[in-house]
């Protein structure tokens, strides 16, 4: 069945199309990933996905246990369907520990309301203690646990990628979206986020991925997507993208 | 336990002080504006320190709050406690209707949006002559009772104005350490983020706001009553700056760096009168040396330069034994 469904999408910044008339379905519970040149709208698409931006036209559902059209909700909406993403330059709550970060991803497991949290009733203990086994739990996911509680600007580049990740997984997500999340990483830590994805997918998760490290790419999907100038260019598994002339071609230029 | 740790120690301290130094000036009288001070920055730290929005008109609410007290027992001959609640809700109701179109505005426009709303109010306060008594201000404001105990003593005052401030530096604390504080918190840290993870942004710079306002008209109330006399001049735009300098000077982000920089403020003018004419100079030097000195606050910056003092003695002993 499909997670989600995107049927005629099309986005177009001051003239420039970014995204026009895309189309496809997104299976549940496989790694799928968005590949392209740069400005080819993945990133446009992305933020569409979450909200950030309305679509000119085109429709957005996501189907969990009913159907929620994306297109026409606010983010924090869209978050609270099971949807949650990483982003491609980091957007770590830097005033806060790792362990804290990981806690605002669970705003959405836990109900404690405003008065209530101002006076501190024992309800707010009680869920207190299970937001922060919680966000133990999504840190030790990613490798993180000795971090929990470092204050994040003080932890590296490579952990703050994971620490996104962490956040987002305590939102318990049906759909996790990354945003480029091997770039900036060395080869050894490339591998662990490969398999990091791995894992995230085999605990039922989809995961939707860009990413320009094709070996990252290619080891990690179950299907891929290539988009060119905003188009559909081809889709399908990795094997098929690698030997597709027409994705060569807009990869390399030339004729083919 | 260890939470509140710093908490019992300044209730444990500001309770006691009055004990050991009796009928002393600087406690009974100044004491009780540095509380007012404490209420008033609690709640303005929580929007500027935590949640990294600005505001410019807190000393609208706090006027809002104090005018509602004295327009309603001296006019309409209100209970004091019923007009202190009342101008809480009208604050209330005020504060949400101007928050929601006010918080969608960052940075310097949301600054502007605030300044001229403190403003507004300000000269609503001097026009409106028939209701508070305009540039004259408004006097014969009763005094405050608690269950038939008079309030009429400047330690009375004291005790009042502490508990009262205590509880909003311990509402504050509990606030941080929650799941709304951390909603709070995420906001100042990335907008888009905290969307993401499914936290209503605009609700949560609402309610803080609200939460802020309702929390300086209550300190209004309390100063309309104690002061028996209010005008419009307390309530001024230079009173906010003043309120912002509290936060800043003090730390930002930290409930007890702001409860330093009021004390500070309101104590440093009362030491400095010595000076004389060069009273304000030295006030404004001390403020651009901490600020040039301690950018992170005065309370952080100074438990940094005492760790490293510490650590410095520590090492030297070391080394000579």
């Amino acid at each position: 069945m499909a997670l989600l469904k995107v049927e005629h999408l099309e986005k177009s910044f001051g003239g420039v199309a970014a995204i026009s008339d895309l189309s496809f379905e997104l299976p549940e519970g496989i790694v799928f990933s968005v590949i392209g040149p740069n400005g080819a709208g993945k990133t446009t698409l992305f933020n569409m996905l979450c909200g950030f931006y309305t679509p000119d036209q085109g429709r957005i559902y996501l189907q969990t246990d009913r159907q929620h059209p994306l297109h026409q909700m606010a983010t924090h909406n869209i978050a609270a369907c099971g949807v949650s993403r990483s982003f491609q330059n980091l957007q770590i709550f830097f005033n806060m520990t790792a362990l804290e970060n990981v806690m605002v991803g669970c705003h959405l497991q836990s109900q404690s309301s405003f008065i209530a949290s101002l006076l501190r009733f024992p309800s707010v203990l009680k869920e207190e203690q299970q937001v922060h086994q919680q966000a133990l739990q999504a840190l030790q996911f990613c490798h993180l646990e000795h971090l929990a509680n470092e204050r994040a600007e003080s932890l590296a580049y490579g952990d703050l990628k994971r620490l996104e990740i962490a956040r987002a997984l305590a939102s318990k997500p049906h759909l996790l979206m990354l945003d480029e999340p091997a770039a900036g990483l060395n080869d050894t830590e490339t591998q662990q986020m490969s398999q990091l994805i791995r894992h995230i997918c085999a605990a039922g998760i989809t995961v939707l991925l860009v990413e320009h490290n094709m070996d990252l790419v290619m080891s990690s999907s179950d299907q891929i997507l290539v988009l060119n100038f905003g188009c559909l260019l081809a889709s399908g598994t990795p094997e098929q993208i690698q030997n597709n002339p027409a994705v060569i071609q807009a990869y390399l230029g030339g004729d083919i | 336990m260890k939470r509140l740790s710093g908490f019992y120690l300044l209730s444990f301290s500001i309770l006691v002080l009055p004990q050991l130094f009796p009928d002393n000036y600087y406690i009974t009288v100044v004491g009780v504006f540095a509380a007012l001070h404490i209420i008033l920055v609690t709640g303005l730290n929580l929007l500027m320190g935590y949640c990294g929005q600005i505001s410019l008109g807190h000393a609208s609410f706090f006027g809002l709050g104090a005018y509602s007290s004295g327009i309603l027992t001296t006019r309409y001959d209100f209970d004091p406690w019923l007009a202190m609640l009342s101008g809480m809700a009208i604050v209330f109701v005020i504060a949400s209707l101007i928050a929601r179109p006010v918080l969608k505005l960052k940075g310097h426009y949301l600054a502007m949006a605030t300044l001229g709303f403190g403003i507004i109010v300000h000269i609503l306060l001097v026009q409106t002559e028939s209701l508070t008594g305009g540039p004259d201000g408004l006097g014969e404001i009763p005094m405050l009772s608690i269950a038939g105990w008079l309030i009429d003593t400047d330690i009375r005052w004291y005790y009042v104005s502490a508990v009262s401030a205590l509880i909003a530096i311990l509402l504050s604390l509990n606030i941080i350490d929650s799941r709304s504080g951390r909603a709070i918190r995420a906001v100042h840290g990335s907008e888009f983020a905290a969307q993401m993870m499914g936290i209503d942004t605009q609700k949560t710079k609402v309610n803080i706001f609200v939460y802020a306002a309702v929390l300086a008209s209550f300190a209004g109330s309390l100063f309309a009553h104690q002061q028996n006399f209010i005008s419009p001049d307390s309530f001024s735009f230079f009173f906010s700056i003043e309120l912002v300098t509290m936060v800043v000077l003090g730390g930002m982000a930290s409930t007890y760096g702001a409860v330093f920089g009021a004390l500070l403020l309101t104590f440093l003018p009362e030491f400095l009168i010595v000076f004389e004419d060069y009273e304000m100079l030295i006030y404004g030097a001390i403020m651009m040396l901490i600020m040039i000195f301690m950018p992170q606050g005065l309370f952080k910056g100074l438990g940094e330069k005492i760790k490293q003092i510490a650590l410095k003695l520590n090492r030297q002993i070391r080394e000579q034994s």
